[in-house]
């Protein structure tokens, strides 16, 4: 029995009439987290957890509807047994639990199993069906420690300030930004560009602990950022906003940069090899802590991941979703 | 080799030149000097043979990654760099000694000798006690080619920085054939032997036209002349040895025999000039003096069918004088002179086009490729012969390119900085209703249109062969191209020279672009027949 089927408008819970992340506006939707690519305007009612429902309040408007549900919280629609557990993605990243007739499918949406320091860490959910995504789906795909990555950014952060450079790191505004502003250490000043900023104030009145950091706005001097750390999303590389700033080192932080053709095509000085999706090793682990037998593999190196899951005694599929476009 | 993995993690960190340059002194400054031989060789392409075959490294490599050859394949697509690839899936498991990079490669050369076992073992070893640059270095070293972006002019520069020696004499020094086995750094940099009369001279170069050609004042101030397509030249005679140079500094003389019966010439020069393929009648297609110079050994067949020829330009030395600060009319005439008194059907002068008006040249320009030719140059009769590309003097003025627009049909993920996105496209034009695939093409995109056009064929893929994606035929591109010619090893019977996306026709939809007729009539229009 398929509880979820790939529909032209997202993920759809026939049973339950309702959709997981839907890429077209549809009368319920179940959301597992608040990047643009997964959280879509247009719902008539939004059900999600509480840090995705003030980020979607803040990022799509205050007046949408929506229901919201703590982890591991069991909530019914049309008799359909839903609930959301951590998925270690971003700050409220969820998977989805679907239960109904004694079949369970997970909805995994976007994850990773390093644990960040801001997000819940993912917790392995038993189903019979688990839908994964597999964003960094080949074996070249290997991430550090989190304790050795924030060791790296300290380190060049550092070396820059000796230089009295500014360092500069893209990174996408709600999650990524987080994190690395968390590792950051007391050695200077940390500015933000005012999509993080956003993201930070929202995360920090749903009651998440933030390292202290200072909204970039025209008031500062740029003396100030001499030495200084500024984390600011990918879009302003090159852009008319970070021209301003004189003596950058930059660095994009992104599971991207695993590879030279990638860090060439960003032209930046530092590739930072940190990402908030799981790596091949992780995807891997993952999937066997669910103990299901089918893996439907959305979103990324799909063909490859299914293969691989196929070979190794899983029944796998894949399916086309709409996401992991606008992400970095 | 931590110090020369460094190297490369600093080029890389850094597009500016000088920045680079920099480096590569500070490179040279701190290294031993049998590392800095072993660089040099490395970085001007001249290496020990590989020790073991791409097949069997891809093998071997795989194993040892504990994965199964089609996984390794598929990965190997994505990254696009075989040694890239071995560096980030044979995971470290031990720490081996840091030796220097003469070490190594002494180790390598050696390893030719010995079977393979001892070779596949050696290389296994390595793998698994280096880290992922490190490794991706090594494998740099045993396989293919080892470019670290850095040109030979590049090298060069940081050599004469760091040895203070004129970059043109440290040019002609590392020409020709030595190996670190047999020679020394000191050596190889400071001897002054006969080879100095080899120097060239720095090459003047053109800048495209800028405005109307009747800007240029006076049609009698000026020398126009037929803008060849072949390979810039410089020839030297001096004391009974000849010498011909490339524009990229590259010393050519052994691939072309046809020019060394000038080494019997009674007077000693410096000619400037262009080398092209001619068959005793007119200049050959640039396709024959690629084939003919990219050659490794040169054949009896290449020689017969493809001769070289020498269409000279400018004289810049004669018996032993410096002319390039006289005028180009005289240096023309002693040009002349020198051409007749060789007289040779391998030396041609280049022959001045004589108008009455501005009108009468633009007219003879747009005839350009059925006189073979590329477009036009236009030199001051007044000019001296300058150092690099300047302005004011001398302008190229070349045909604009062809274009047709054409069809996506096939993409295939790019290499080095275009690896992991489709940017390497096949192209077709309508012919009886079908789409006849008859290009393949990829530079000339933006970064913002080569991630849409990724985007796009990852979302209307209709098959996959291996690494080849087969998209609905949506996109239509217009593409430029220098130069058409019949080919029967083409399934549409038509060859392009210097095919590429000249841009996107968003304008257009699949069914507006041309036709197998169309291109048809651009070819009859450089050969009527």
């Amino acid at each position: 029995m398929a509880l979820l089927k790939f529909t032209s408008n997202g993920i759809y819970c026939e049973q339950g009439d309702f959709y997981i992340d839907p890429w077209r506006p549809v009368e319920r939707a179940v959301i597992t987290h608040a990047h643009s690519d997964h959280a879509r305007w247009g719902m008539k009612s939004y059900l999600a957890h509480p840090i995705t429902a003030a980020m979607m309040r803040h990022r799509i408007g205050q007046n949408i509807s929506v229901d919201e549900v703590s982890y591991n919280n069991t909530t019914f629609i049309n008799g359909v047994k839903i609930s959301l557990h951590p998925a270690g993605h971003i700050p409220g990243s969820s998977q989805v639990r679907v239960e109904f007739g004694g079949e369970v499918w997970v909805a995994a949406g976007d994850y990773k199993l390093d644990v960040d320091g801001i997000s819940e860490p993912f917790d392995p959910v038993k189903c019979h069906a688990f839908i994964t995504e597999s964003t960094f789906g080949l074996p070249i795909y290997e991430w550090k420690q989190p304790a050795i990555l924030n060791q790296e950014i300290n380190d060049w952060w550092d070396i820059n300030a000796r230089a009295k450079k500014t360092s500069i790191i893209y990174c996408y505004s709600l999650g990524k930004a987080q994190r690395i502003l968390n590792a950051l250490g007391d050695q200077g000043k940390v500015f933000v560009h005012g999509a993080v900023h956003q993201s930070n104030e929202v995360l920090a009145s749903c009651g998440l602990a933030l390292r202290e950091s200072i909204y970039l706005d025209k008031n500062v001097a740029p003396k100030e950022l001499e030495g200084a750390m500024i984390l600011a999303p990918p879009s302003t590389q090159g852009s008319a906003w970070t021209a301003k700033f004189k003596n950058l080192a930059e660095a994009n932080a992104s599971g991207w940069m695993t590879l030279r053709g990638a860090r060439r095509r960003m032209n930046v000085e530092k590739g930072l090899v940190i990402s908030d999706h799981a790596d091949w090793n992780s995807l891997i682990t993952a999937v066997k802590s669910t103990g299901a037998e089918k893996v439907i593999v959305t979103h990324g190196y799909t063909d490859v991941f299914a293969k691989y899951l196929s070979e190794n005694g899983w029944n796998a599929i894949t399916e086309k979703t709409e996401f992991g476009e606008e992400e970095v | 080799m931590k110090r020369f993995v460094q190297l490369y993690r600093d080029l890389e960190s850094t597009t500016k030149t000088n920045t680079r340059i920099q480096f590569l002194a500070k490179y040279f400054e701190e290294s031993s000097d049998e590392d800095k031989l072993w660089a040099i060789a490395l970085l001007t392409d001249k290496r020990p043979p590989k020790p073991l075959q791409s097949g069997v490294l891809k093998a071997i490599a795989a194993e040892a990654a504990m994965l199964s050859s089609w996984l390794f394949d598929e990965t190997y697509l994505v990254v696009g760099d075989l040694s890239e690839t071995i560096s980030l899936l044979v995971k470290q498991e031990y720490e081996i000694e840091d030796f220097s990079l003469a070490h190594w490669m002494t180790e390598i050369s050696n390893l030719k000798k010995k079977d393979e076992e001892i070779r596949i073992a050696y290389v296994l070893n390595a793998w698994k006690g280096m880290d992922v640059d490190t490794k991706f270095i090594f494998n740099k070293l045993i396989g293919g080619g080892f470019r670290m972006g850095v040109s030979q002019q590049l090298i060069l520069k940081a050599l004469a920085i760091h040895t203070n020696i004129p970059q043109e004499v440290l040019a002609h020094r590392l020409m020709g054939k030595w190996s670190p086995n047999d020679t020394d750094f000191q050596q190889l940099v400071r001897s002054e032997d006969q080879r100095n009369d080899a120097v060239p001279y720095p090459f003047y170069l053109a800048y495209a036209l800028e405005g109307e050609v009747s800007d240029l004042g006076s049609l009698e101030d000026w020398v126009i002349e037929k803008k060849w397509d072949g390979i810039r030249g410089q020839i030297i005679k001096r004391n009974g040895e000849v010498f011909i140079w490339s524009r990229g500094e590259e010393l050519m003389t052994e691939k072309i025999p046809e020019l060394h019966f000038l080494k019997n010439v009674e007077k000693d020069f410096v000619i400037d000039g262009e080398i092209i393929c001619h068959d005793g009648k007119e200049v050959m297609p640039f396709a024959n003096l690629q084939t003919r110079i990219g050659r490794k050994n040169l054949t009896k067949k290449a020689l017969e069918t493809s001769p070289i020829a020498f269409i000279t330009y400018d004289l810049l030395e004669l018996n032993g004088a410096d002319l390039r600060e006289t005028s180009l009319e005289k240096r023309r005439l002693e040009l002349s002179l020198l051409t007749s008194e060789i007289n040779s059907e391998k030396l041609i002068l280049s022959e001045e086009i004589n108008a009455n008006s501005w009108s009468e040249i633009i007219e003879i320009r747009s005839t350009s490729r059925q006189l073979k030719c590329e477009g036009l140059m236009l030199k001051r009769r007044s000019s001296a012969y300058k150092v690099g590309r300047k302005k004011g003097d001398w302008w190229k003025w070349k045909l604009d390119a062809m274009t047709i627009d054409a069809v996506m049909i096939y993409a295939m993920k790019g290499h080095g900085r275009r690896a992991n996105l489709y940017t390497d496209f096949t192209f077709a034009i309508w012919h009886e209703g079908n789409l006849l695939p008859f290009t393949k093409a990829y530079s000339g995109l933006t970064d913002a249109e080569m991630k849409e056009v990724d985007a796009f064929v990852k979302k209307n893929t209709i098959d996959k062969f291996g690494p080849v994606r087969s998209v609905i035929p949506t996109l239509v591109f217009e593409i430029a191209f220098e130069g058409i010619q019949l080919s029967s090893r083409h399934k549409s019977g038509i060859a392009l020279r210097f095919p590429r996306i000249h841009r996107w026709r968003k304008d257009k939809l699949a069914n507006e672009a041309n036709t197998k007729e169309d291109l048809l009539a651009l070819l009859n229009q450089i050969n009527p027949s």
